[in-house]
């Protein structure tokens, strides 16, 4: 026990640093948020700390969940996709036609998610290839496969999908309050975390989100990991398409406006840099998990109107864009950490790995 | 214990605490709902002391705030307790979520109007679940997700007569368009099928275009601006929709074709009394919208009483309405369309 005692002792310094570190964590600021909103909510109605809450509002975040996974990666890479929502109603008409047309499920799905993947290349051909701007490529890209899907399937909506596959998206995992959407979700989640976080693909994501140049010149093949990107975020914005249309049990084309807000939200929330180079997947579940606790703690409070739901988004959305930014502002006036304002001039550039630290 | 990564271990004890909570939560629910303060009544009354919720399409639509007002007014004669929730923007599947968290409020009855028909359906079978009267206004729902469809007046009758009174104005002849809500609103879409049929008996009426303005004030006006442009022999418009048609009438009184262009369709009174005033529109229709609220609560409160199934034929008392039956798929009818012109408009007041 002596030895020990000395260690402590020795490490104390370094363990203040740490828990001052880890209270400035971004992940722990969005779980204390989460655990407030809980008290919150259940001040609010009884019902909200229940296994009925629990499911519906993830069941009702799923597709936003779903796509704030991929969209988190190309925020990372310092771009945006705000085609996501649109893409996802495209999938939705498309996988509607098709059944209309008498093909199977089990085919229509991978067609679907194949448009969905053909979506993001056009998204990512744009940005990489002619070098326009993602924000104002895939604002147009919003409206061009909203409209689309209008053209696939104009006014109809498909409804007679087979119970099986209706019951599959809808239902709940193995007699367990956890809807199967989540299984999904959850799956994709540790695939995207991997991927971020453990592989060579994921840092080289960080190094071009952090500095772009820098990474072109240390040999980073930066169009090909972002046409990669796009393409996945596409995919993964068809699968949400599917999920809803049998979740819902209805395919139109007018499915999920604004989800893609939802997502940007979610990602930004979860402490991914908007000007890239930093972030995490856990962070983004975090922030998943704290937006479904909001939502559904407003919908449950009486006479609290949805415009709320809207307004306390919008507002975290400013707050985690701008919060960082002041906190790093306050740090560098107090000169408490060393700023590389001399080698960067716009801002503090994130290592590669920085987030996992 | 040094090695462990603190922020992880927080986060993962954070959410499996979450996790716990969730899963330790009351599950067995009762098989009614509300029941609590509701005081039982005598044979063939309403009980008093029962809980609504009204979820419109859309908050913020004014025809649909006169609906839901009418259904509130409803349910204080029944001296019940009324909630309205509803989603902001009026997209397939943006009521599940609500409906989710309502059924989680235990009312008596849910009125809903559907922003599409199948969507919700799923999440209202959940509400019927679990006691919960689900009656349909406005928009109805697929037929087994609710036990009653309050409709305005016939939607044949509606569709029908909104032909019928552009003909007048336009002497039966010329192109015309038609300005809708949402592609995949139900009821518009029913109107309109009726208005293709009515058409058949106009044969020098010719619909050139069906515009959508997804019930939005910007997107009807540009659509309006599009169709004057796209056909310059354009003779007149019907929008079957309350935001279609103000806004079409905003555009054509300042546009120099105001008057040459005959605008007609489904309006509210205060909202068209202008434009029937500067001659930019001669005559529209609509029925009481907030009656249909009205009947709606009605309708739920006689059902939650158990004084009506929602069988064909049976009839129940709707306050200053008098009675109603119930139809065919359970539907119950209003009554026949209103017309509204310069010689009754300052009669009506919503």
């Amino acid at each position: 026990m002596p030895a020990e005692a000395v260690i402590e002792r020795s490490d104390r310094p370094a363990g203040a640093a740490r828990a001052r570190e880890l209270l400035g964590r971004w992940e722990v600021l969005v779980a204390a948020l989460f655990l407030l909103t809980c008290v919150v909510g259940q001040s609010l109605s009884s019902e909200f700390l229940t296994a009925e809450s629990f499911t519906t509002a993830s069941l009702d975040l799923s597709e936003v969940a779903l796509m704030a996974l991929a969209l988190a990666l190309v925020v990372v890479a310092a771009e945006i996709d705000l085609s996501v929502a649109s893409v996802l109603a495209l999938s939705s008409a498309v996988m509607a036609e098709l059944w209309n047309a008498g093909l199977p499920l089990e085919l229509i799905m991978p067609i679907c998610i194949a448009v969905g993947a053909l979506c993001g290349a056009f998204n990512g051909f744009l940005v990489t290839r002619l070098g326009l701007p993602s924000l104002a490529v895939t604002i147009g890209t919003l409206a061009l496969f909203r409209g689309l899907a209008f053209v696939v399937i104009g006014d109809e909506s498909v409804t007679d999908f087979p119970v099986a596959w209706t019951d599959r998206a809808f239902g709940n995992f193995a007699g367990t309050p956890i809807p199967n959407t989540m299984i999904l979700f959850a799956i994709l989640a540790v695939a995207f975390g991997v991927l971020l976080h453990a592989t060579p693909f994921g840092r080289s994501v960080f190094a071009i989100g952090a500095n772009v140049e820098a990474a072109r010149f240390s040999g980073l093949r930066v169009k090909r990991i972002k046409m990669w990107l796009f393409v996945m975020s596409g995919a993964v914005a068809a699968l949400a398409g599917i999920v809803i249309s049998l979740r819902n049990s209805t395919a139109a084309a007018n499915v999920g406006q604004g989800f893609e807000l939802v997502a940007v939200a979610a990602v930004v929330l979860g402490g991914v840099s908007i000007f890239g180079g930093k972030g995490s997947i856990l962070g983004v579940v975090l922030a998943l998990g704290l937006l479904g606790a909001i939502q559904k703690s407003l919908t449950l409070a009486e006479g609290i109107s949805s415009y709320w739901v809207q307004i306390v988004i919008g507002t975290l959305l400013i707050g985690s864009v701008l919060g960082p930014n002041l906190v790093r502002r306050a740090r560098e006036a107090r000169g408490s950490i060393p700023t590389r304002r001399g080698k960067w001039p716009l801002r503090r550039a994130a290592t590669p790995n920085a987030p996992q630290q | 214990m040094e090695r462990i990564r603190t922020p992880w271990a927080v986060i993962v004890a954070l959410l499996a605490l979450t996790l716990a909570f969730a899963a330790c939560g009351d599950d067995d629910e009762e098989p009614t709902a509300g029941g609590a303060n509701t005081t039982a009544a005598a044979d063939g009354e309403i009980k008093r002391g029962l809980k609504f919720v009204s979820m419109p399409k859309q908050l913020g639509n004014p025809y649909e705030e006169i609906e839901h007002g009418g259904f509130e007014a409803a349910v204080k004669e029944l001296g019940g307790t009324h909630e309205l929730v509803g989603p902001t923007d009026a997209s397939a599947s943006s009521q599940v979520p609500l409906i989710n968290s309502v059924i989680q409020k235990r009312p008596d009855v849910l009125g809903i109007a559907g922003n599409d028909p199948n969507a919700v359906a799923p999440a209202l079978r959940n509400a019927a679940k679990r006691g919960i009267t689900v009656v349909g206004f406005d928009s109805d729902v697929a037929a087994d997700a609710r036990k009653i469809f309050v409709n305005q007046a016939s939607s044949e009758q509606i569709g029908r007569d909104q032909v019928k009174i552009l003909a007048e104005q336009i002497n039966e002849e010329g192109e015309i368009a038609i300005l809708s809500a949402t592609a995949n609103a139900t009821n518009q879409n029913t109107w309109i099928k009726f208005m293709r049929e009515e058409l058949k008996n106009y044969p020098n009426m010719k619909l050139v275009k069906v515009a959508y303005g997804d019930d939005d004030d910007q997107k009807s006006f540009q659509e309006t601006q599009g169709l004057l442009q796209a056909y310059p022999n354009l003779k007149g418009i019907i929008s079957p929709t309350t935001v279609g048609i103000s806004a079409a009438a905003r555009y054509l009184s300042s546009s120099d074709k105001k008057g040459d262009i005959a605008l007609t369709g489904l309006g509210t009174p205060n909202q068209m009394r202008k434009f029937v005033k500067d001659g930019t529109v001669t005559e529209f229709a609509l029925w009481n919208p907030a009656d249909v609220g009205y009947l709606a609560a009605y309708a739920g409160a006689a059902l939650a009483s158990d004084l009506i199934t929602g069988k064909e034929g049976e009839k129940f008392k709707s306050g200053k309405l008098g009675e109603h039956t119930v139809g065919k798929n359970g539907e119950v009818i209003l009554g026949p369309p209103t017309r509204f012109n310069k010689q009754n408009i300052d009669e009506f007041d919503f």
